[in-house]
């Protein structure tokens, strides 16, 4: 396992944290906002995306069946899609994910810091 | 040696292969976390794997192929639901509840919420889920054995799969339940990419003439709710349509809407299965849990992907006309493109992935009442190593009885609408909760507990009056296919998600916001650092 993350997982000494202190760091607030302009927007875009297939492929049945690529139809190019925005985005969060890790690993390094 | 005979042994060698895991998991077995969390040892690919096992049930393997055998395109919309799901699971759950809790959902609840009422509110909502979705697995297991193995009646198939998950989760626990999933998915992605290549063999491995021959199959569906017989509707005009149109399952004045609904249900109700969040708490850490969730939907949307070849292929090379069940779609495929020992193979893999399955369901059930309800709710919170696996372990064999039981009972039920059932409750009860505590300071134990219910009674209300249960069928259905209710439906949709999962989120944020809740509030400064950071995550 990565290094990093296996230190922080260890308790810094349970439950007498001051949760409220850290909740108030400014580098917990900067990871915390970092993380949400990440995950929102990505939900929202992968909702809408994903709504988006189920109307057009419900009501919309004249686009829906027009052939591209050959024989294969906007709908079945559409669901297919949907895997490939899947996964990019699911890549795209892994890779970001590594710079939330490192940000959590200062704060946590901080926090032990200033127990000693 | 029969074809039968065939099938028979290779049930035998999965039976013994799954028993020597079991054996195998058993002397490694002491603490409440080995018998939950398989010791938290469980790496990223081998937690994916059994993501990935846990998740692909017979609905998905049997059921996917024969909807796409019968209505073509429409069938392949719940591959795609299927998968998207994995992006909530991944952005907003998998993470947080590995950092936050220890082995059940309500473990992330009872953080800043008050213990009991939370606690034994979620086990309720947990124990619905996993019942519901269990019976839907045990009756579907019970009538598959019974006609790949005629001698094998539903009966004792019912009884053989009940005993085999109560050994493996009261001898082995997580960590043979674990492995079990893994053998199962590595068997399931073979054998559906075996069957795929042989399919394509079929078409000289030329995609497009494959869908060439899929723009040639046709189906037809009656308008006003008509029913076809003999190419003449009985109420309204027959529309024909290819099999890679949509419209052939989803169609008329609600058909669309539906279609929304059930989308809803799967990419949102996923995040709140509990045997698929407890397999995020067998994982070291949270950076695990995330890995283990990119190689389930690596394997997941790979095997969705081949459902194409699966659904199609049996509509093409077998054709619905020979289909007497539709969850034969992908064994008949095997043995028209394979023969007998293909088929004997696959029929083995749809009887692993229900084992494995089930065993996940019991684990899932057995821990919600024995971790939560026994050691928090009625010992108050003192645990006793010894006394929780004791009690753990009578819960799977009592839950593994009942649902012998239930299934005997409901063997000549339709239970098709169980699945999808299970979905919207998980997604209707247990999503906004799971994510409200996580991300919204204000919520609190009474938005809790309401949004819970109103979840959990709407969507199993409106299931109840809706089309999947409630219709008038013609005289002479078998019941197996008739509805349980004859009289007319009052509610249009066959999948309540469409209104429940708004309720139940409205309902919890409504409550919140109307009662006041001082301790929860400051709470969430704990629940947010340790979600984002790990600290005091459990080891």
């Amino acid at each position: 396992m990565d290094d990093a993350v296996s230190r922080s997982e260890r308790p810094v000494t349970a439950a007498t944290q001051d949760w409220q202190a850290i909740e108030q760091d400014n580098d917990f607030r900067t990871l915390v906002r970092t993380k949400r302009n990440f995950i929102l927007p990505a939900t929202v875009f992968f909702l809408v995306y994903y709504f988006a297939f189920l109307i057009i492929v419900g009501y919309v049945p004249e686009f829906a069946n027009a052939s591209v690529l050959g024989n294969i139809n906007v709908a079945y190019l559409f669901a297919l899609s949907q895997f490939i925005v899947t996964w990019l985005l699911m890549g795209l969060y892994v890779w970001r994910a590594g710079k939330f890790d490192a940000m959590a690993q200062r704060i946590l390094e901080k926090v032990r810091g200033g127990q000693a | 040696m029969t074809k039968e005979m065939q099938t028979l042994l290779m049930f035998g060698v999965i039976v013994v292969i799954t028993l020597v895991v079991t054996y195998w998991a058993s002397r490694r077995m002491r603490t409440t976390t080995d018998f939950y969390a398989a010791g938290r040892r469980i790496g990223g690919l081998q937690n994916g794997l059994a993501v990935a096992g846990d998740y692909m049930s017979a609905a998905s393997f049997l059921g996917i192929a024969g909807l796409i055998a019968f209505f073509g395109y429409d069938g392949f919309m719940y591959s795609v639901g299927f998968l998207v799901a994995y992006l909530t699971v991944l952005f907003l759950v998998a993470e947080p509840l590995r950092n936050t809790g220890k082995f059940t959902m309500a473990d992330v609840l009872s953080f800043r919420l008050r213990q009991r009422s939370v606690r034994t509110v979620a086990a309720i909502s947990t124990l619905a889920v996993t019942l519901i979705y269990m019976i839907a697995q045990m009756v579907g297991a019970g009538s598959l054995v019974n006609i790949l193995v005629p001698t094998l009646d539903y009966n004792l198939a019912i009884i053989i799969v009940g005993v085999l998950m109560i050994c493996y989760v009261v001898f082995g626990g997580m960590l043979a339940t674990t492995w079990v999933q893994i053998i199962k998915a590595v068997l399931l992605m073979g054998g559906t990419f075996l069957l795929s290549l042989l399919v394509l063999s079929h078409y000289n491995f030329s995609i497009s003439a494959f869908f060439d021959a899929i723009n040639h199959v046709t189906g037809q569906y009656c308008t006003a709710g008509g029913v076809l017989k003999n190419g003449q509707c009985t109420v309204g005009v027959p529309v024909t349509k290819t099999f890679l149109q949509p419209g052939l399952k989803y169609h008329g004045t609600f058909g669309q809407l539906d279609l929304i609904s059930l989308g809803l249900a799967l990419v949102l109700g996923t995040a709140g299965l509990p045997h698929i969040l407890m397999r995020f708490y067998t994982v070291p850490n949270a950076r695990t849990a995330r890995s283990s969730v990119v190689w389930a939907t690596v394997l997941i949307g790979i095997f969705y992907i081949l459902t194409t070849f699966l659904g199609f292929g049996a509509a093409l090379l077998v054709g619905k006309e020979h289909i007497k069940n539709q969850n034969l779609a992908a064994p008949l495929l095997a043995e028209s493109v394979g023969g007998p020992i293909f088929l004997a193979f696959i029929a083995a893999v749809a009887f692993a992935t229900i084992l494995a399955v089930v065993a996940g369901l019991t684990i899932a059930g057995s821990s919600a009442f024995a971790h939560d309800i026994w050691v928090n709710v009625i010992k108050g919170g003192k645990e006793n190593e010894r006394e929780q696996v004791l009690v753990a372990k009578v819960t799977a064999v009592v839950i593994g009885l009942v649902s012998i039981g239930l299934a005997l009972l409901l063997r000549n039920s339709n239970v098709a609408f169980l699945v999808g059932l299970a979905f919207a409750v998980a997604a209707s009860a247990n999503v906004p909760a799971i994510v409200l505590t996580l991300f919204w300071r204000r919520f609190n134990t009474a938005g809790m507990i309401a949004g819970m219910l109103a979840g959990l009674i709407s969507s199993i209300l409106l299931i109840v009056v809706s089309p999947a249960i409630m219709g008038i069928d013609p005289p002479g259905t078998p019941a197996s296919a008739a509805h349980l209710i004859q009289a007319p439906a009052l509610f249009p949709l066959e999948n309540p998600g469409l209104i429940s999962i708004p309720l139940g989120f409205l309902v919890a944020i409504v409550v919140s916001l109307l009662t006041r809740d001082a301790a929860a509030r400051e709470a969430f400064s704990e629940t947010n650092v340790r979600a984002n950071l790990g600290i005091n995550a459990e080891e």
